[in-house]
């Protein structure tokens, strides 16, 4: 079996200010995971703003050194000390896809040049290759070359164009790819687009993913594994469908139970003391003239 | 009752004239809390200003009219020409992104003793702010703070203690909780809620998530591209949507405990530069026919209360069960 990912006693401490005030972020804490398949797999990681979701992110894609600890993908140590694995194998291993297409790419290059530099530089393709590839990808997320041939990203929508980055993330065949909020500039209504998407490149393509959301209802949706966080803790962490129907930490609970489902009401317990509003504006300054 | 009758608003820019709500007549009693629902671009941010009278270049009302159900201190009946004199007593309005609209380097009591014209005694103004804002928990010294002191769900509820604080008969909130984590988001309506009972004043609420509405409104207007193509009892439209752009909405959300696979909407909105003819949503709908491409549906009322605009409202094919 593969261990798809494995993070041990993974820590990452921000430092912040001068040599005179020195405020610490302990934006992960001691974080073990440990995910072993034979299959792909879709691990998501949940919680609120602040949790350390994307520091977890950008650790696994290099971008953040962690402070203590390891973490390993498809059996390749990638962060960490004593990390060995070459920036080309690296690519070829985890690719991201992050919150704001808008943002990963340009206003002023047409999003085809992206794709074919990734195809070139990142995957090493000949110029034939690269083109090949490059319909491969676009096909697998149900694009057509000519669908983007030419165009800037202001010619996309938010959806289409997040769909032209899954693209460019798979021209690498990457095992694993990281998705940072892939979905929450996405309208409700095309979120299952991109989010079906990835189920179908887990089948079909064989990838596995790391899904960071904020929306438990998709991470339920497509997750085979969930972990919660917290304030930079994992708090729980298993099987999504078990965590899901059965929480067992508080904090789980409480997501859970905060989310505006379309299924069953909120239970409603007064907020403010009842006589609030009355009180205040009776005989006040403000207080409108009703007719 | 609040009476929009066939708001046309629209935005001059330098391609010309566009129509970013176009034909929308609503009737929305007294007291009750509605939802305006819709993809990105479809007009809810524009009617809400329209509802406000916030109305200046580059947005105009191009034809149409909104009756408030009151009259201003002459007895002149208020409408979109005259809500202005009423804003913060008898209208307020939490804009989208308000959490940026905070003046960012005023402290929070100033910026409350500011957003009115100031009639009464400031002391004893501030003691009512301080006292009311401890009531929708927070801390009293949040007012003494600027506002990047506080966290975004405490500068979301600042901004509706200021909107709720003179009890308004009408809050306009637009996406006001679509920035925070869903823990906040839920103290934030459920905050909104109590007051709206409290006072019994109308609430006009925008979200793009139908969890919210189905938590939280009694009434419901879905728009698309500009127009009306929905209205009714929250229930009634979860229950038994009569357009197939509404239950598609509610179908495409995914829920905690159910398995079943879940589509979202392929495609999207016409552009509103495009001459536009027939159905707008005949593109993306599972039951568009020619008649759709061809001949506008009109927003009928199909069951007491419920209105929608299509061909399609009241056939078998469309009233299959909400999943
Ligand atoms: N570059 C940074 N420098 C200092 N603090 C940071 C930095 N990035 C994130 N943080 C802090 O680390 C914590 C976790 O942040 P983040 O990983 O972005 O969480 P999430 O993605 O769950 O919102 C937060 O307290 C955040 O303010
Ligand atoms: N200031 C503006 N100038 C020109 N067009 C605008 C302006 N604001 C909004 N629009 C256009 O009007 C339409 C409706 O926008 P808006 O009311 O903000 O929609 P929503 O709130 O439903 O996302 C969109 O097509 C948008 O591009
Ligand atoms: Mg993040
Ligand atoms: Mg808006």
């Amino acid at each position: 079996m593969a261990t798809i990912l494995k993070t041990e006693n993974l820590n990452k401490v921000y430092r912040l200010g001068s040599f005179t005030s020195n405020r610490q972020v302990q934006a992960l804490n001691n974080i073990n995971l440990n995910i072993e398949s034979d299959q792909p797999v879709i691990i998501s990681v949940v919680g609120e703003s602040g949790s350390g979701k994307t520091t977890l992110a950008k650790t696994l894609l290099r971008l953040v050194e962690p402070t203590s600890g390891h973490a390993t993908v498809y059996d390749q140590l990638v962060a960490g000390k004593g990390v060995k694995v070459g920036k080309t194998q690296f690519l070829a291993t985890v690719q991201p896809i992050f919150q704001n297409p808008f943002e990963a790419f340009s206003r002023y290059r047409q999003v085809d040049s992206y794709l074919f530099e990734t195809a070139t530089r990142v995957a090493g393709h000949s110029k034939d290759a690269a083109n090949a590839a490059l319909e491969t990808a676009l096909s697998a997320v149900g694009l057509e070359y000519k669908d983007v041939h030419g165009k800037y990203p202001n010619q996309f929508s938010g959806g289409e164009l997040q769909r032209v980055s899954i693209a460019r993330a798979l021209i690498p065949q990457p095992k694993l790819i990281v998705a940072d909020e892939p979905v929450s500039m996405i309208d409700a209504s095309r979120r299952m687009i991109i989010i079906n998407l990835f189920l179908k490149l887990k089948q079909e393509a064989k990838r596995s993913f790391l899904y960071i959301t904020h929306d438990l209802a998709t991470a339920y949706y497509i997750s085979d594994y969930i972990a919660v966080m917290n304030k930079g803790t994992v708090v729980e962490f298993g099987d999504a469908r078990t965590v899901m129907s059965n929480p067992q930490h508080d904090y789980t609970k409480l997501l859970l139970d905060s989310i505006p489902t379309t299924k069953k009401k909120w239970d409603r317990k007064p907020v403010i003391a009842p006589d609030v509003a009355g009180e205040l504006v009776r005989g006040g300054p403000g207080t409108p003239a009703k007719k | 009752m609040i009476r929009l009758n066939n708001v046309v608003a629209s935005y001059k820019t330098e391609r010309g004239v566009v129509n970013a709500v176009d034909g929308v007549s609503l009737e929305i009693p007294d007291g009750c809390i509605v939802g305006i629902a819709g993809e990105s671009g479809c007009g809810k941010s524009t009617l809400m200003k329209v509802i406000y009278g916030d109305i200046g270049f580059p947005l105009a009302l191009a034809s149409g009219s909104v009756d408030y159900g009151f009259s201003d201190d002459s007895g002149k009946p208020v409408t979109s020409r005259n809500i202005q004199k009423e804003w913060f007593k008898r209208i307020s309005y939490v804009p989208q992104s308000s959490m940026s609209s905070l003046n960012p380097v005023i402290r929070i009591r100033k910026q409350f003793l500011d957003f009115q014209d100031q009639t009464g005694n400031k002391a004893q103004i501030l003691e009512q702010v301080k006292s009311y804002v401890k009531k929708l928990g927070l801390p009293e010294e949040s007012i003494d703070s600027y506002p990047h002191q506080l966290s975004g769900g405490m500068r979301q509820r600042i901004m509706i203690a200021m909107a709720t604080f003179f009890q308004p008969e009408i809050i306009l909130a637009d996406e006001p909780t679509t920035a925070l984590d869903v823990v906040v988001q839920k103290s934030i309506l459920l905050l909104l809620m109590d007051l709206q009972e409290q006072m019994g004043n109308t609430i006009i609420l925008v979200s793009h998530d139908m969890g919210v509405h189905y938590q939280v409104t009694d009434k419901m207007l879905i728009m698309y591209a500009a127009k009306a193509v929905e209205y009714g009892d929250s229930e009634e439209i979860f229950q038994r949507p009569l357009h197939p752009y509404t239950r598609l909405l509610i179908n495409s959300l995914p829920t905690i405990g159910d398995d079943r696979a879940r589509e979202g909407i392929p495609g999207r909105p016409p552009s509103l530069w495009n001459k536009l003819q027939g159905c707008r949503f005949a593109d993306r709908c599972p039951l568009a026919t020619d008649r759709c491409r061809n001949e506008e549906p009109e927003f009928v009322e199909y069951r007491p209360g419920h209105f929608a605009a299509c061909h399609y409202a009241d056939s078998e094919a469309n009233l299959s069960e909400v999943s």
